[in-house]
Parts: C-alpha cells; sequence; structure tokens
C-alpha cells in the first residue's frame, strides 16, 4: 500500500514476465517430451517431427524463449493444432464475450451491492437489514458449481422466464451474469454495511451534522467518499474470482468465452490454445490490479504523499 | 448455525459409520432404478446409471478428504517454513521469495492448479500437486508477516543474546508463536480447497470416472436437472454446507483468539 507508482509499474512488469514462464515455458520444463503430451503416445515419428519445427521446439531454449515474446508482443499466439486455424482470431471472440459477461456482473454487483449495503446500514437493526445480512450470507458461501444449476432450475425450468443456456437469445446473459454476480455482490453488501456503520459513528459525521449538513449531503460527501476505498480494493481482489469464476460459469452455460474455450481445448489437448487463454486471463488480472492500485490514490488524495 | 454444524457433522459420521460397518460398493447399479427418486433403500435416490447418489456422496467425501488432507500438509509445511525462512533471516533472499510470491498471486483463483493439472496427467496425485502448486502461497505470506513482527519482541531478542542458535529460536520461539494465525488461515484455505478441487472435477480435471467426486457429480447432475433436479440438489448442498461449517470454524477460532489482520 506503501508502494510507489514506480515499484507498482515493475511488479507488474515481473509478473507478466512470470506468468508468460509458466504458461510458455510449463511445457518444456515438465519432465517428458512436450510433442508426445500433445499428440500421444501412439502418434508416428514423422508427424512428431513435423509439428516439433511447426512449433519451433526444435531450435534452442533461448532461441525459443525469444521467438514466443517477439510472437506475443505482435498479438500473434500460433496456430492451432487440431484445425490449423490462427488463435488469434478465437481468443479475440473469447475475450469479447468474456469481458461482456464480466463487466455485466461487475455492474449487477456494484450498483445493487452499495444501494442494499447503504440500504442495510441505514435502516440498521430493522427487518431489512437482517433479510440483506442473512441472504447475502448465504450468497457468500455458495459456489458458483451450485448457484447455477440452482438459477437454472428456479428461472428456467420451473418460471420459464430466461433461457437455460447458450447465447441465442438477448436475455441468455441474464443466467450467467447473475451466478457470477452474487457472490460479489454479497461481499459488497455486507463490507459496505460494516463501513458504513464505522462512518457514521466517527467524529467527522458528527461534526458534519453539528454544522447543520443535510442527512443526504452527509451521506453523499461524507460517508460515501470514505466507503469508496474500501471499495475500489475489494473490487479490485474480486475481479481475480470473477475471472476464475467465469470457466465454471461458461462452460455450465455453454457462454463462448475464455473459460470455455479453456476448458475445450483442455479436453481436446490443443495446447496452443490453453496457453494463450492462460496467459490472456492472468495479464487480464494484473491489468486490473494495476487499475485498480492507480484508481486508489486518485480517489484518496490521502496515499499522494506516500 | 451451531445446529446446523453440527447436523452436517453428524450426517457425515453416520455415513463413515455405513461405510466402515456395512462396506458398500458405490459403483453398483441398478438399471431398473436410474435416476430414481429418494426412498427408502436408497435415501438420495439413485444416479444416471442407476448408483445410489448417498454412498457416492460419502465415497466422493472420503476422496475429497484424503485430496485436500495431503494438499494441505504439502503446501502447509512448505509453505511456513519458506515464510519463516523468509522473514527470519530476511536480505535478498527474503527478497527473492517476495518476489516469487508475487508472481504466484498473478494467477487468479485455481487458474494456476487448471494449467498444471491441464498437463499433468489425471490422477490423485497429480491433483494433489496442482493444488499444492498455488496452494503453499498463502501460507508463506501470512507467516512471513507473522515472523517479522514476532522477531523483534523483547523474548526473541533475549533468546538471541543468550546464544541460542537460529534453528533452536525458530522451533521454540517463533513457530508457537505465529500458530493460532497459521490455523485460521489454513481453516479457511481448507475451505477453498474444496470448492478448488469439486471446481477441477466439475471441468473434467480431477479424479476420472467412475471414482465419486463432488464436482464429477455436480457436472453429471446439471445435465439432468430437468428430470432430476433433487440429484443437483443433493451434490450441491453437500459442498455447500460443507464449506458453510468450514467457514464457521474459521470465523470461531477468529473471534475465540481474537485475531487482528496483520496482513496489510
Amino acid at each position: 500500500m506503501k508502494n510507489s507508482f514506480s515499484t507498482i509499474f515493475l511488479s507488474s512488469f515481473l509478473q507478466v514476465l512470470g506468468i508468460f514462464i509458466v504458461t510458455f515455458m510449463i511445457l518444456h520444463l515438465l519432465p517428458g517430451d512436450p510433442i508426445q503430451v500433445m499428440l500421444g503416445e501412439s502418434a508416428s515419428l514423422s508427424d512428431q517431427s513435423e509439428l516439433r519445427v511447426e512449433l519451433g521446439l526444435d531450435q534452442p531454449i533461448y532461441r525459443q524463449i525469444f521467438n514466443s515474446i517477439s510472437q506475443i508482443i505482435h498479438g500473434n499466439f500460433g496456430q492451432s493444432i487440431l484445425t490449423g486455424a490462427p488463435i488469434k482470431e478465437q481468443i479475440l471472440f473469447a475475450m469479447k464475450n468474456t469481458y461482456i459477461l464480466a463487466l455485466t456482473s461487475l455492474f449487477i454487483a456494484i450498483i445493487f451491492g452499495v444501494t442494499g449495503g447503504v440500504a442495510a446500514a441505514k435502516y440498521k437493526d430493522t427487518l431489512l437489514d437482517k433479510i440483506i445480512i442473512s441472504s447475502s450470507l448465504f450468497f457468500i458461501s455458495i459456489p458458483h458449481f451450485f448457484l447455477g444449476p440452482l438459477l437454472m432450475l428456479f428461472l428456467s425450468i420451473w418460471l420459464g422466464w430466461l433461457p437455460i443456456s447458450g447465447m441465442e437469445s438477448s436475455f441468455s446473459i441474464v443466467l450467467p451474469a447473475l451466478t457470477l454476480s452474487l457472490g460479489m455482490l454479497a461481499i459488497i453488501i455486507k463490507m459496505t454495511r460494516n463501513c458504513m456503520i464505522e462512518i457514521m459513528n466517527s467524529d467527522s459525521v458528527r461534526t458534519a451534522r453539528s454544522k447543520g449538513l443535510s442527512e443526504w449531503s452527509i451521506t453523499i460527501h461524507h460517508i460515501f467518499r470514505l466507503v469508496l476505498i474500501p471499495l475500489i480494493t475489494i473490487i479490485g481482489m474480486q475481479f481475480g474470482s470473477l475471472l476464475s469464476g467465469a470457466v465454471i460459469t461458461e462452460t455450465l452455460f455453454s457462454w463462448n468465452g475464455l473459460g470455455m474455450l479453456l476448458v475445450n481445448s483442455i479436453q481436446m489437448r490443443d495446447y496452443p490454445i490453453t496457453q494463450a487463454c492462460i496467459f490472456v486471463i492472468a495479464i487480464s488480472y494484473v491489468v486490473v490490479n494495476l487499475f485498480t492500485e492507480v484508481l486508489y490514490r486518485i480517489v484518496d488524495p490521502r496515499m499522494k504523499d506516500s | 448455525m451451531k445446529k446446523l454444524v453440527l447436523f452436517v457433522i453428524f450426517f457425515w459420521s453416520i455415513g463413515m459409520i455405513i461405510k466402515l460397518f456395512f462396506g458398500f460398493d458405490s459403483n453398483q447399479m441398478e438399471f431398473s432404478e436410474i435416476l430414481i427418486k429418494p426412498n427408502f433403500t436408497s435415501w438420495l435416490g439413485r444416479d444416471d446409471y442407476g448408483r445410489d447418489i448417498f454412498y457416492r456422496l460419502i465415497d466422493g467425501f472420503l476422496n475429497s478428504f484424503e485430496i485436500i488432507f495431503s494438499v494441505t500438509v504439502i503446501s502447509s509445511l512448505f509453505g511456513i517454513s519458506i515464510g519463516i525462512i523468509s522473514g527470519y533471516f530476511g536480505g535478498k533472499l527474503d527478497q527473492f521469495i517476495r518476489y516469487i510470491t508475487t508472481l504466484f498471486m498473478a494467477f487468479p483463483g485455481i487458474l494456476l492448479a487448471i494449467a498444471f493439472a491441464a498437463i499433468l496427467d489425471p490422477g490423485k496425485f497429480n491433483l494433489i500437486l496442482a493444488l499444492s502448486i498455488g496452494g503453499w502461497v498463502g501460507y508463506a505470506r501470512l507467516s512471513r508477516a507473522q515472523t517479522i513482527l514476532i522477531k523483534n519482541l523483547d523474548f526473541v531478542k533475549a533468546s538471541v543474546s543468550m546464544g541460542n542458535s537460529d534453528i533452536k529460536i525458530i522451533i521454540n520461539h517463533i513457530f508457537p508463536s505465529i500458530r493460532i494465525p497459521l490455523i485460521v488461515e489454513g481453516t479457511y484455505a481448507i475451505a477453498g480447497l474444496i470448492i478448488a478441487e469439486a471446481s477441477l472435477s466439475f471441468i473434467g480435471l480431477g479424479l476420472q470416472a467412475p471414482m465419486a467426486s463432488w464436482g464429477g457429480m455436480m457436472r453429471d447432475s446439471v445435465r439432468f436437472l430437468l428430470v432430476s433436479p433433487h440429484y443437483a440438489i443433493f451434490v450441491g448442498l453437500s459442498i455447500m454446507s460443507l464449506v458453510y461449517c468450514i467457514n464457521f470454524l474459521g470465523d470461531y477460532f477468529n473471534q475465540k483468539w481474537d485475531i487482528k489482520n496483520n496482513e496489510e
């Protein structure tokens, strides 16, 4: 938290380098022949050597590292082993879908989470507060792969309101987005409520009240600004669980995003795609963390001094 | 809340007793009773191969237990030793270890486990390995932070001035003082591991059929959501209630020992 901008950028850069090593070098670092892992042991020798030349695995290791770095900088992830199609287009298409899903979930979680948290804090110890708190406890402990089927069961099968899976209708996004967002929503509610209550009893708010400011103005200018700081931290932290949760949720709802591409490529043993997916997901996470750190300093002027 | 925890413990104890004394086979199929609803002979109904869901849940629990126990032992031993060494000795080594942990933190959630499980052959041992690869980081970070707090306290300084060796100080003074926050962290980590293990099995990277695993059962049950919703609900409730209980236990330890969050 006390790090300067340059350290944050440096550590993010090192993280990107580390992600690159883990994802693209892992096949080479593991014992055994990566080509045999990809093609299976029954593949013919000529097929094996052909793929080896195609992936550049016949070259010395420093040459391979250099080649992959320069390819990735150009946004070139190579070709799919199975279809031979360039991975870049598949990744871009999947990325678009995943980001649509993730941003919709984030939007739902923030809007309802903050409203719910503020309401629970304002009407503390009433029935409304108790309902909000106990239902958020439920959503914090429910895993994605159970919440998804439950929502399918209630909203699609029993009530018939929404399509069960796929991406055909424009309402298809509702179920996967709800599945991804409810856990995060619950965490935001809990945090906003506790933080609000703490700040409502603080000296600065008492001073503002004694100055005769309206309740509304106190809530917006004095309480909410302070709530915003931990809120940004928690959203940044939760974005990671949103990305890894997307793997499960997309598989469950057949949503054509990075998560489903990843799972399918693993099942097909199409390792170049697997590597590209893991790389892109991890990089998005690092970028979001970097963005959170920067935003943090803009919102909280106290951070500028350190 | 305590009643729920007791109920969950009671439920799985009954399962263990049945397993121990009656020794059932969870892979036994009854083709005439495929996807049957709960009844007196099969308490939670049967799955798409006519296998008893309750028996499979118990076997899945045992398999998960074995995996999660191993992962916790491996990752806590490794993580805590690394963390204590890093915090106690400091210097270049500490910087290097900090960099390594930051690197591991760059992978959100179970992504690292997915990456490794995808490349390794499926199986119990490799699943344990894949989950441990990311699992030690939390322990290492916490024990490092705690060690740095403890090592500057007077009683440790006194021990140093008495000429005790570093190993002796770590075993006699550092480790006992950081034990409690580690137990709390470990409890929450176990709850996370249950979900991680089930998630890996859910996307087909965990234990392979016909071995019973909760994540695998969850995936199978979703295909039959329309005809037999009880299958998905029972499997989901089993996972969720267990995770909830372990988190509750973590909160209980946290309150009992009144731990302040030192890892900022």
